[in-house]
């Protein structure tokens, strides 16, 4: 029966789409429904073709097939997110990569920095970050409850969701569709979109907790959760529009002015606070400890910080807005909130290093642990400069300027991205049923790569932003401004140069990365025909 | 959460009892300095709330002792500069427009001021140090080539009222125009001023005119045919010998500097479509004070009269 209800659902969701195609205001409308009517359609010749097939969901087995779709996915969408990266680093250092024709077809601004920069931020965060939170939320949530993925196919469907909207953002974005809302572009119909799919990936996730059968709840899943929970209360919020119209991607925001501003700031941090630090302090809680094979330093100190950085997070978005139409107490309250904030993130990191005390001879001999010691060190440290930039003395300083770009990017090159290239390692050979990776030398090579490209990128941007900063402040004796806006674009060009390079050998780590993972599988025999690591244990 | 002293060795705190695939949780006290630099953020964080405005009431937000410092930093610093610059300000606006080159004091507080004004009003479109966009036609200032004169009257002039704008009836070159001569030329307040409409032939001879007076290679028997063309048609703005006329603007072509580029094929759309440049008039926008300053830098930059 659900077959027959499901085959109609698909066919309704096929014919919709294809009418709102036919009907579209805008190009980047018309485009997302003929996706969305090409996803319909598949799906449904798929479920046609499973119509009447036993589902086979043996509980004493996990659910990995979505996992190891994750994996591929998450190593895919990051070399995208990299490469787009690199581009618009480089059409900011030589403005004449903006192409805006080939031959006489005009791009129409397809390729334009404005349009690839929320590709590049999405496609880093929700595309790269939000495969790697899934996949490593399925991963962990089985293996610390001991049972397998609630919901049957509902991972699968969270999963696909999850791409579906990927594609359709990015086709969105490059063809003008935008709600002008920092790491929040998604217009109004991908935004819905999100939110069933994130619904699905917290019921799969409670569901599995319900049906654990450990008596209690690993730490890792405490975070993965807060980051489930709040990541859709700040979604929902911050995207409340109301469409221009039913076929088109224009909407208007139901905030207005400040408000406006400070609800997309609110949002915009803890999309920080919770998508990048919650959700990845749950990873680190489960890879750490499982790669150097010690025990979590302090059950106390988890709890603590947890709580902590829970209660604190959630008020530190009013130190984007400092010195604007905000009114000042919020501006301070935001500040404090904020550097009482970084006690508890650092929380994190110290039980982090400090599970590997007793096995500290590994950072010498396994390249994945050092990649997960230096994505420690690089949350510790970023997580120590957000205090220190939200202080309004110091914000007056680094506002607008690049400096604010070398902070994000040494949180999430350094901290997102090695935590997650150390998950992919360790999961590769776990989930291909291999004896090991490919090559330890080649994630030596990507260790490295990656470490001197993050030092470079920050080490650029902190040095452009603090020049941008004092030339942009900077009074001769009467208290005239010395420099014109265009003196100190030309003073940055060549850390714009530095910065660009820097992300080349990001990139380059990571294709060396994807190589390593695909030998690993392609190339290597299966251990043996029953992969151990695939059994769910006996109570 | 007392703090006590942590432990290194693992095996002293034991673990907590639980086990999620092969984790397991030590039992150490949360580390000492962790702990006590967490409080100092905490009451520093609750001090600075005492200090400054921030906790929301039902109607306002508490001020704090030191009140609401952020734009009053801001308008006390304004403040301060504006008390120093007074005297000499005052003394700019009531100076003789040309005499403030030569008077050092206010010549050195212009320059300066002006710099600013101009790096924030005109560097747009005049570009750093005036040094102009032949692509766009806007003017070099930092040579001896003036459209409308290098005088500082001249400049202070150009400067309040603009060019050929709409919104100031002093403007200079008001409904005055580069004619389009070119018989197909849109229709248009440049195709209007043009009294006598000139086939693509008749263009090539004037251009090569054009270039043959500003020095360049021409054909000289297009330039010949052309001269007759340039009496009769260009002479009323651009004088006998093509030297120009600062009343209308009109550009000197018999030198090297060009507003719109001295090629064949700029000229001959120069001719062709007509010219109209248009700068907004700044009086209303800026002070006497910045617009004189303004004047004094552009006058310094290598071209003042």
């Amino acid at each position: 029966m659900w077959d027959y209800v499901k085959l109609a659902l698909l066919a309704l969701v096929a014919v919709v789409a294809v009418y709102a195609a036919n009907f579209a205001h805008d190009l980047a409308y018309q485009v997302n429904a003929i996706e969305v009517a090409v996803a319909a359609a598949i799906a449904f010749i798929y479920s046609l073709r499973q119509v009447g097939e036993p589902r086979v969901h043996p509980q004493d087995e996990y659910m990995d097939g979505v996992v190891r779709a994750g994996v591929i996915a998450t190593t895919f969408w990051g070399v995208v997110g990299f490469l787009v990266g690199v581009v618009i680093a480089f059409q900011l250092a030589f403005p004449a990569l903006n192409i805006s024709h080939i031959g006489g077809l005009s791009l129409e601004g397809i390729l334009n920095f404005g349009r690839l920069r929320p590709l590049h931020t999405s496609a880093v965060i929700f595309a790269f970050g939000g495969n790697a939170l899934i996949m490593s939320a399925f991963y962990i949530v089985q293996r610390t409850c001991a049972t397998r993925l609630w919901g049957g196919n509902l991972g699968w469907f969270v999963f696909w969701g999850w791409q579906l909207m990927i594609v359709l953002a990015a086709s969105s974005y490059v063809l003008g569709g935008s709600e002008g809302k920092e790491y929040a572009e998604t217009a109004w119909h991908i935004d819905l979109w999100i939110v069933v799919v994130w619904v699905a990936f917290l019921l799969v996730f409670m569901g599995t907790l319900f049906k654990r059968k450990e008596p209690h709840i690993y730490v890792a899943n405490w975070f993965i959760l807060s980051m489930i929970i709040t990541i859709a209360m700040l979604h929902i919020v911050n995207n409340l529009a109301i469409p221009v119209s039913l076929l088109g991607s224009a909407s208007v925001q139901v905030t207005g002015g400040v408000q406006d501003a400070m609800v997309q700031w609110w949002y915009g941090h803890n999309a920080v606070g919770f998508f990048l630090t919650a959700g990845f302090l749950g990873m680190m809680y489960y890879f750490v400890p499982k790669q150097a094979e010690r025990p979590i330093f302090s059950y106390k100190l988890s709890i603590i910080h947890f709580w902590a950085l829970i209660f604190l997070y959630i008020w530190a978005g009013p130190h984007h807005l400092h010195y604007t139409a905000l009114p000042e107490w919020a501006s301070t309250l935001g500040m404090v909130f904020s550097v009482m904030l970084w006690m508890p993130s650092w929380g994190g990191m110290i039980n982090g290093l400090m599970t590997l005390s007793g096995a500290w001879d590994k950072l010498r001999t396994d390249p994945i642990i050092r990649m997960m010691v230096i994505s420690l060190g690089f949350y510790g440290m970023s997580t120590f400069e957000g205090p220190m930039m939200s202080i309004k003395a110091v914000n007056s300083l680094s506002h607008y300027t690049d400096w604010t770009i070398g902070h994000v990017h040494s949180g999430a090159l350094g901290w997102n991205g090695m935590i997650t290239f150390g998950a992919l390692y360790f999961l590769t050979p776990r989930l291909w049923n291999r004896s090991g990776l490919y090559s330890l030398r080649l994630v030596n090579w990507h260790f490295w790569l990656a470490t001197i490209g993050i030092v470079l990128y920050a080490s650029s941007m902190w040095v452009t932003g603090i020049m941008e900063g004092l030339m942009w402040r900077e009074v001769d004796a009467n208290g005239f401004l010395v420099n014109a806006f265009a003196d100190t674009v030309a003073a940055k060009f060549p850390m714009y140069v530095v910065r660009g390079l820097g992300g080349a050998m990001y990139l380059t780590g990571a294709l060396i990365m994807t190589y390593n993972l695909i030998m690993t599988v392609r190339g290597q025999p299966a251990r043996s025909a029953l992969n151990a690591n695939n059994v769910v244990p006996a109570e | 959460m007392c703090a006590k002293k942590v432990t290194t060795k693992s095996e002293d705190v034991g673990t907590t009892g639980h086990q999620w695939d092969g984790i397991e949780e030590l039992n150490n006290p949360l580390p000492r300095w962790w702990v006590w630099i967490f409080y100092l953020t905490v009451i520093w964080g609750l001090g600075y709330t005492v200090f400054y405005p921030a906790w929301p009431l039902i109607s306002h937000a508490t001020q704090g002792i030191y009140g609401p410092s952020e734009r009053k930093a801001v308008d006390d610093d304004i403040a301060a500069w504006d008390a120093k610059n007074a005297e000499v300000k005052a003394k700019l606006v009531a100076a003789d427009v040309n005499a403030i080159p030569a008077d050092a004091t206010l010549k050195d507080y212009a320059a300066n001021a002006g710099k600013a004004v101009f790096n924030t009003y005109c560097v747009q479109c005049h570009m750093r140090e005036g040094q102009g966009n032949p692509a766009k036609g806007y003017p070099t200032l930092s040579d001896n080539d003036w459209l409308f004169g290098g005088t500082m009257d001249a400049i202070v002039a150009t400067v309040s009222h603009g060019v050929r704008n709409t919104t100031d009836a002093d403007a200079r070159n008001v409904g005055l125009y580069m004619p389009a001569w070119a018989e197909n030329a849109a229709p248009g307040p440049m195709a209007d001023a043009a009294s006598a409409k000139l086939t693509a032939d008749q263009i090539g001879q004037l251009v090569n005119y054009v270039l043959k007076i500003s020095g360049q290679s021409a054909d000289e028997a297009k330039a010949a045919a052309g001269m007759q063309l340039f009496a009769d048609n260009c002479v009323a703005c651009h004088g006998d010998g093509g030297q120009g006329n600062r009343d209308m603007g009109a550009p000197n072509l018999t030198d090297a500097i060009w507003l719109y580029g001295g090629s064949e094929a700029q000229l001959t759309a120069t001719i062709a479509n007509g010219r109209g440049g248009v700068m907004p008039a700044w009086s209303g926008r800026l002070s006497e004070g910045d617009i004189r300053s303004v004047a004094t830098y552009v006058h310094a930059l290598g071209g003042g009269e």
